[in-house]
């Protein structure tokens, strides 16, 4: 295959560690990769690393910045020191995380928020993720106040057992499913003294270490208001119960998954002593399970896959590789900006996703970037950035009902309960239980209905100001291809696209023609509507077939300018009215056109 | 049903097939005419197995799950229409009267009307539905005592106690789940008119392929828009020529040829066209149906959109709600909002059950009709109510109809002023698993949840769940 708009002339060379080993397995399976064009980068990085497409002018300027040496490196720095990255990767980490202030896990409104905060605040300073780690392991405090709390609130089943569960899937990417029991119930015993208890602020709640079991007692500890409304006494004042009534029934010896024995003292909380052990270097699931994950999310798979089910017999694809990034993350002391730095600088990064190779093991070992849904969030985005429009997400439960800023990107949103009807369609996570798996970016029929033929396309598309703005700016045909490829595919549209447009209209083939000539003479008095014409022309709505094999014709004969009537041999009867160069086309015209461009896969998908 | 008597609708002209005829859409005619063949697996069965592709369960397949159940009876009920009255519906000013109560109670409401059974009254405002008492069953002894919105109309369309960890699918997402081995047809298997009604998740853990299909639009303006089925302003050809302009300019679509990814997405949006460019459409334009028929329905959202759910009866479609437009939280306002909105409800039923008995299908076709709770009988008149009715879960009254429920009956009764129950409970569990039985769904099958959790469609005793027992005296 030659080359073509969306990849790069140049063949790939290995110079990185990373390549290197990357590329040795494909030497071993025979496959000769292809890197991605400019311009196909440029959207690419900007949809991995801030879930946000560049506009036109970001486009354009990398596209045309002659330094190919060093565009790319530049950009990638730019990119993760930009706000929307911590937006972005909060919105991953809610998922993991579960931030939701609704059903199932019911953090409650202000402690997912405080949760979420806390999270993007990490991600801004770029927090080191083993520190990241431990603080949500040893958390104590307010939910309202202690944003990391809220990982001991946000799971479905808050047992010791279920807590470890959601330990293994977070932090060692592992299901604790696939355990031998023994496993689970030896972690299980440094989760057993996690208390919660309630406050007189409605829905406050305490996580903290609570080694007698307090929370046990009667009337001590409940979740919700309910529970506190029936302990509260007149004097507004919680019952206190005697600690006399508390015995310590904690375990004293836990088992680390590893299968080492620890005695667990009096005077430490458990969770102090698991996470230092899960966070040291030499563990076998905590850098592992980091940076499979990372590589997961920029690169759409893991080199274990699925990236949250490490376990000995599902083994990664390239083990040198892994350990190889293991070693680096170490080494950088879980810096988790610098492991994306170097994912993103790869040439397997900047790899083509055009398919060449058929087979499962090309698609395992990283041959090229695999083609993916943009996820719900990014999508809404992504049109409404295009359009200059924006949604409401709202939240109806609980009342008063939560809405948040116009203009407010979906990614940037903390609370999963928060939302809207498109984000529910296109696959959000419902973040019940932090599972990569719980995003769907599955591509459904009622997701094309939407995208097709929805109203609120169609408003976007009729009123979102910038397209309006290039709708109305009078540009010539050639030139506002140009922009709207820019705005909405983040490049430059080929010649052939470019003839594919300016043949497009309900005048079909005697317009085609001129607009042929038009383009030859470059003449600015052709830029003219006659008034006539556009007084009398009709809504917009009727296409005589004929315009439709016009403008296939002039995509079809490529190199062929010459535009033929359709086979019935006549024009159709908008072609009447065409008695007068008309050149700019109506804005119904482009409106279908920039319907094309967000209705296409390449819109619609990472690529 | 005799065939040639068929007045289903009748969906004209098709300019994807490139006929001009005039053809009832009956499901079997239409299977017959391999006119649902790929489009069927649209919302259907594909759903329920991508839920294994993506590697997790999210929706149980086969036998032993929501479809299975050996011992099941055969289905009396193919489609269930849920009219829902959120905001929670008065019970004594409507199916519960109370005439003896008093002042207090009755407020300016005070009369019961006869209807066409002996010895069953309903309230003065519903004149219509009076005369079709044979059609229909009331429960008045209908009793979950929860009086939060969310938590109520949860409890009322899963089964299952609010505040459980688990967040259970609602009624419908179980038909889509539990239909989609069997129903081929176009429309999605579980559609909500208009707007969902959003106080929680209605696909619960099944996840969002089990949302309901929101048709958007109102059935009563000119041309019924439904969201992404039938666009504004944009017509047939404009739609034809946008996917022709589309295909043209599909360069990457081109190199990408042969990526499985793209080729999901390609069949996705084949089978979206179908039902944008294709018959199912015909549906939902209400144009097709007598003039005096839509004015019997009544010319509001309301009515409108009971002829519009008859219509997707007729093509098969297994579940579908009708939100009541306006709600029915009366706090206050509560005698005027009940005289301007009663009539239309009462308009609208009674024509949605007669229209359903004329056309054969009321037999086969389940309706029910109930808010979250009902409200207070006890007027308050104290400000800022002055007058009005609060929320109140302890006893309400239910109408149900057709699909294997006998009409003319009143199940349990509340007592002297329709405070609490007096006769035979009937708790959520009891009535919607009435609902599961006569429609052939096993209600103590279990549901795949994504996190291995043990979870039924309903709970079993064992849960500490109330249940007076199925409504066996009229199934």
């Amino acid at each position: 295959m030659g080359t073509n708009v969306f990849e790069s002339p140049i063949a790939p060379l290995p110079k990185s560690r990373l390549d290197k080993l990357v590329f040795a397995r494909l030497a071993q399976l025979n496959l000769q990769p292809v890197l991605c064009s400019d311009a196909v980068f440029v959207r690419r990085a900007y949809l991995d690393v801030l879930g946000t497409l560049p506009t036109a002018k970001e486009a354009r300027e990398f596209i045309q910045d002659p330094d190919t040496e060093n565009k790319r490196r530049l950009l990638i720095d730019s990119l993760l020191e930009r706000e929307e990255f911590a937006d972005y990767w909060a919105m991953k980490w809610g998922d993991i995380l579960r931030i939701k202030a609704e059903f199932p896990v019911n953090l409650w409104p202000n402690a997912a928020q405080a949760y979420h905060r806390w999270v993007r605040a990490s991600i801004i300073e770029n927090k080191p993720y083993d520190k990241f780690a431990r603080e949500l392991l040893t958390a104590s405090g307010s939910n309202f106040r202690v944003g990391p709390v809220n990982f001991y609130r946000a799971i479905q089943n808050r047992t010791p057992e279920g807590i470890t569960r959601t330990v293994a899937l977070t932090f060692m990417g592992s299901r604790a499913e696939s355990w031998p029991t023994n496993r689970l119930a030896g972690m299980t015993a440094f989760f057993s003294q996690i208390g919660y208890k309630p406050t007189g602020e409605w829905k406050e709640e305490h996580v903290f270490w609570d080694p007698l079991a307090s929370g046990n007692a009667p009337g001590n500890s409940a979740a919700g208001r309910a529970a506190i409304a029936a302990i509260v006494d007149p004097s507004n004042s919680v019952a206190q119960v005697s600690l006399a009534a508390c015995t310590n029934t904690a375990p004293v010896e836990a088992t680390f998954p590893d299968g080492k024995r620890v005695k667990l003292s009096p005077d430490r909380d458990p969770r102090e002593v698991f996470a230092d052990w899960l966070i040291t270097p030499k563990n076998p699931w905590f850098t592992r399970s980091i940076v499979n994950r990372v590589w997961a999310w920029l690169l759409g798979r893991g080199i274990i896959h699925e990236p949250d089910d490490i376990r000995d017999d599902n083994p990664p694809c390239n083990p040198a590789l892994l350990a190889y990034l293991e070693k680096e993350m170490v080494a950088g002391h879980f810096d988790l900006k610098s492991l994306c730095r170097l994912i993103l600088n790869s040439q397997t990064y900047q790899l083509s996703s055009i398919p060449r190779f058929k087979t499962p093991e090309a698609e395992a070992n990283f041959a090229g970037y695999p083609l993916r849904r943009l996820d719900a969030e990014v999508l809404i985005d992504a049109i409404n950035k295009v359009s200059g429009s924006s949604d409401l997400y709202t939240s109806p439960i609980p009342e008063p009902f939560t809405y948040i800023p116009k203009g407010m990107p979906a990614v940037a949103i903390a609370d999963g309960s928060i939302s809207s009807p498109f984000l529910a369609l296109f696959g959000r996570s419902a973040r019940a239980t932090g599972m990569e798996n719980e995003r769907n970016n599955k591509s459904t029929p009622a997701q094309w209905l939407y995208l097709l033929n929805s109203t609120e396309i169609q408003r976007k598309l009729e009123q979102g100001p910038n397209l309006q703005t290039i709708f109305n700016s009078g540009r010539k045909p050639a030139e506002m291809a140009e922009v709207l490829y820019l705005t909405i595919l983040s490049r430059f549209p080929t010649a052939d696209e470019v003839k594919a447009i300016e043949g497009y209209s309900g005048a079909s083939a005697a317009k085609a023609a001129q607009a042929v000539k038009a383009a030859a003479t470059n003449s600015a008095a052709t830029n003219v509507v006659s008034a006539k014409r556009d007084g009398q022309s009709p809504k917009s709505t009727v296409r005589s077939p004929q315009s439709l094999v016009a403008s296939s014709n002039t995509v079809a004969g490529k190199s062929n300018p010459v535009v033929r009537p359709g086979p019935l041999g006549s024009l159709g009867p908008r072609s009447k009215l065409s008695d007068k160069p008309v050149i700019v086309k109506r804005r119904d015209d482009w409106m279908d056109i920039a319907w094309s461009l967000i209705n296409s896969e390449e819109f619609l998908y990472r690529h | 049903m005799n065939p040639s008597n068929h007045s289903g609708p009748i969906i004209r002209g098709s300019h994807s097939l490139g006929m001009n005829c005039s053809l009832p859409l009956s499901r079997r005619e239409a299977l017959r005419l391999g006119l649902f063949s790929t489009a069927g697996l649209i919302f259907g069965a594909q759903s329920a197995e991508c839920g294994v592709r993506n590697g997790v369960v999210m929706a149980p397949v086969g036998a032993g799950t929501a479809t299975g159940g050996a011992a099941l009876p055969k289905a009396k009920a193919k489609s269930v229409i849920q009219i829902f009255l959120w905001g929670g519906m008065s019970h004594i000013d409507t199916w519960d009267p109370k005439p003896d109560a008093g002042n207090e109670y009755m407020g300016e409401l005070k009369k019961a009307i006869p209807t066409n059974v002996d010895g069953i009254q309903v309230g003065e405002l519903f004149p219509s539905l009076a005369k079709q008492a044979d059609k229909y069953s009331l429960i008045r002894s209908m009793t979950h005592r929860n009086n939060g919105h969310e938590t109520a109309a949860y409890f009322m369309q899963t089964g299952h106690t609010p505040g459980e960890r688990l967040a259970y699918p609602s009624i419908g997402a179980v038909f889509a789940l539990s239909k989609s081995p069997e129903y081929k047809g176009l429309i999605p298997p579980y559609v909500v008119l208009t707007q969902p009604q959003g106080r929680f998740s209605e696909e619960g853990f099944l996840g969002p392929l089990y949302k309901p299909f929101a048709t958007g639009g109102d059935p009563n303006a000119a041309k019924f828009e439904v969201e992404g089925v039938v666009g504004r302003g944009i017509t047939y050809d404009r739609q034809k020529a946008r996917s022709v302009l589309r295909d043209n300019l599909n360069t990457m679509g081109e190199v990408m040829a042969g990526s499985p990814q793209l080729e999901a997405s390609v069949e996705a949006r084949k089978q979206a066209y179908e039902l944008i460019l294709g018959q199912a459409r015909g549906v939902f334009d209400l144009a097709q149906e007598k003039t005096e028929l839509r004015d019997r329905y009544g010319r509001h959202t309301f009515g409108q959109g009971c002829l519009a759910a008859r219509r997707m009866v007729e093509a098969g479609v297994p579940y579908i709600v009708i939100n009541y437009p306006g709600g029915w939280d009366t706090h206050s306002n509560h005698f005027a909002t009940m005289r301007r909105q009663c009539p239309q409800l009462d308009q609208g039923l009674a024509t949605l059950l007669q229209d359903l008995h004329d056309h054969g299908l009321l037999d086969s076709t389940l309706v029910w009709c109930c808010g979250e709770f009902g409200r207070t009988p006890k007027i308050d008149w104290q400000p800022p109510w002055n007058g009005g009715r609060n929320h109140y879960g302890n006893v309400f009254s239910v109408l149900v109809a057709g699909g294997g429920f006998k009409g003319g009956h009143v199940v349990g009764a509340s007592d002297a002023k329709a405070e609490e129950v007096k006769d035979r409970p009937v708790y959520p569990v009891d009535l919607l698993g009435s609902i599961y039985t006569l429609s052939g769904i096993d209600a103590t099958a279990k549901l795949a949840h994504p996190m291995g959790a043990e979870a039924h469609v309903l709970p079993g005793v064992s849960e500490g769940v109330k249940s007076g027992g199925l409504l066996k005296e009229i199934m």
